[in-house]
């Protein structure tokens, strides 16, 4: 009881870490304000690095954490952000961490940082990650800037893994081709081409599927859309209220 | 509304933190970016002569690669007369390292003809040596490249490896993405009965000359043609230094050669 009086104060002059705002922040983006589905955002690069799940995964966690910190860091200097060069400092904000991601990558996951190339790059070009400083961090704290980045870049990762795993699976006949077995996502000093489901294989679990031939479309950008298109469709049927916001 | 001094120092300040964090990275980085990338141009080379290790090389740890690259591969430079080059004179060339590896081939594809130097890799397995040449073309979109493995005939194919910078997934990546279409190359040969060079062919429609030809990828005739184009003549680039080895004159005077 004692305690409880002690803490009073401190949440009445504080906000809460996680209170109701504070998750629906992660959970809205992930569900009814999704940045793909949704707003229709990023579409470039969910449609270009797609054809394989574990550099998606490398993606979308590349993409939570330049927008997170993006949001955080433009939100502590909202205030002393001048007016006029306002986007372009936001600019200068993402391409940092972009290019902090880049050199990271480089030294510590350099096959991943092939097999995603020039698409590491164009985070910096992502809609979603500027359209949130604009909207959001430059109106709010800190704290809730950087779960609203959080949030944001999750959701675009979910579509993102849901999308590759949907066009890895027939388009290749595999699943997390190229990742390392403990799935480490930085660090991996060893590349293999071991697979969690492989058609291909010449023995294991791959060879009940041996009969499978490989979708081509499946590989190209253009099933991507088709599939990104479908879950739209999905998501909007199934909450009638979406449809009329775009 | 800021004024303008303020603005200019708001941003003096920020670009100075950001580039002074960046090139702090950048140079922590460096080496083992440096270094990952040396492993995977070697990786890439010891893949065209996969079926004579042990292990795959992609399944190799990093430290393995380096281990039979540093023990059981010779590398050397040649210019185009097949003479070999010191290691000052690729230096000077603007390969920084000297050695066969630092060669960057984009560099050297952009070079007249009769300056560029080529790299040549020397693999002793147990009872063979290879000859792995590494060649350069276009495909499609961008450029693709390519490591042969020849045998010590100088005449038959022992593997092949392609890469590419942006050929279409499932089209024309299928040159570096499908095991099949790589293995077709072992056991070709370069040379037909009569010693003439004729080199290998990526042929639409399926090969019909088993010793020469090889299947081309639906879909994906441009890249496949640039691999026949890149091939022929990329191959032809060491030949001085192979009849030599051969301890001949070449059979028939080639391309430049003759000029």
């Amino acid at each position: 009881m004692a305690e409880e009086t002690v803490k009073e104060p401190q949440v009445s002059t504080s906000e809460p870490l996680f209170g109701k705002k504070e998750r629906k922040l992660i959970s809205d983006p992930l569900t009814d304000n999704n940045p793909i589905t949704i707003q229709v955002l990023g579409i470039c690069s969910a449609l270009a690095v797609t054809t394989l799940v574990y550099p998606s995964v490398v993606m979308a966690i590349a993409v939570v954490f330049v927008c997170a910190f993006a949001n955080l860091f433009t939100s502590l200097l909202r205030n002393s952000i001048p007016k006029q060069v306002r986007m372009i400092v936001q600019l200068v904000i993402i391409a940092t961490l972009v290019t902090v991601v880049e050199l990271v990558l480089k030294a510590f996951n350099f096959n991943v940082y092939k097999e995603l190339s020039v698409f590491i790059g164009l985070i910096i070009t992502n809609c979603i990650v500027m359209g949130r400083l604009e909207a959001f961090a430059m109106a709010n704290k800190p704290w809730r800037s950087f779960l609203d980045g959080v949030g944001n870049g999750l959701g675009y990762g979910a579509i993102l893994i849901i999308v590759a795993l949907i066009r890895e699976i027939f388009g290749k006949g595999t699943l997390f081709a190229g990742s390392p077995i403990a799935m480490n996502i930085i660090g991996a000093d060893n590349i293999t081409t071991s697979y969690w489901i492989n058609t291909a294989a010449e023995s294991g679990i791959g060879t009940w599927f041996s009969w499978y031939a490989n979708n081509n479309l499946m590989v190209l950008p253009a099933a991507a859309m088709f599939i990104i298109g479908i879950l739209i469709w999905i998501q909007r049927s199934r909450n009638p209220k979406l449809v009329d916001i775009s | 509304m800021d004024s303008t001094g303020s603005v200019l120092r708001f941003t003096l300040i920020m670009c100075a933190i950001t580039s002074l964090l960046l090139a702090g990275l950048f140079y922590s980085t460096k080496e083992r970016a440096k270094q990952n990338e040396a492993i995977f141009n070697k990786r890439a080379i010891l893949s065209a002569v996969s079926t004579y290790l042990d292990e795959n090389p992609k399944e190799m740890s990093d430290e393995r690669v380096l281990e039979i690259f540093d023990n059981q591969v010779e590398q050397t430079v040649l210019n185009m007369d097949g003479k070999e080059v010191d290691a000052d004179a690729v230096k000077a060339a603007g390969h920084k390292g000297g050695r066969a590896e630092d060669i960057d081939m984009k560099k050297e594809k952009k070079k007249p003809e009769e300056d560029r130097l080529l790299p040549m890799f020397i693999f002793n397995s147990d009872s063979k040596k290879f000859y792995i040449v590494s060649v350069r073309g276009n495909g499609l979109w961008d450029e693709i490249w390519g490591n042969i493995a020849i045998e010590s005939d100088f005449n038959t194919v022992a593997g092949a490896t392609f890469d590419h910078v942006a050929e279409t997934p499932g089209l024309g990546a299928e040159i570096k993405d499908n095991p099949a279409f790589k293995a077709q190359f072992s056991d070709l040969k370069l040379y037909d009965d009569d010693g003439d060079y004729v080199s290998i062919t990526v042929r639409k429609g399926g090969a019909k000359d088993q010793d020469h030809e090889v299947d081309g990828i639906s879909g994906a005739t441009v890249t496949c043609d640039g691999v026949t184009e890149m091939l022929d003549r990329g191959i032809k680039y060491y030949e001085p230094y192979f009849a030599k080895l051969r301890g001949t004159t070449t059979s028939k005077p080639v391309g430049l050669l003759s000029k």
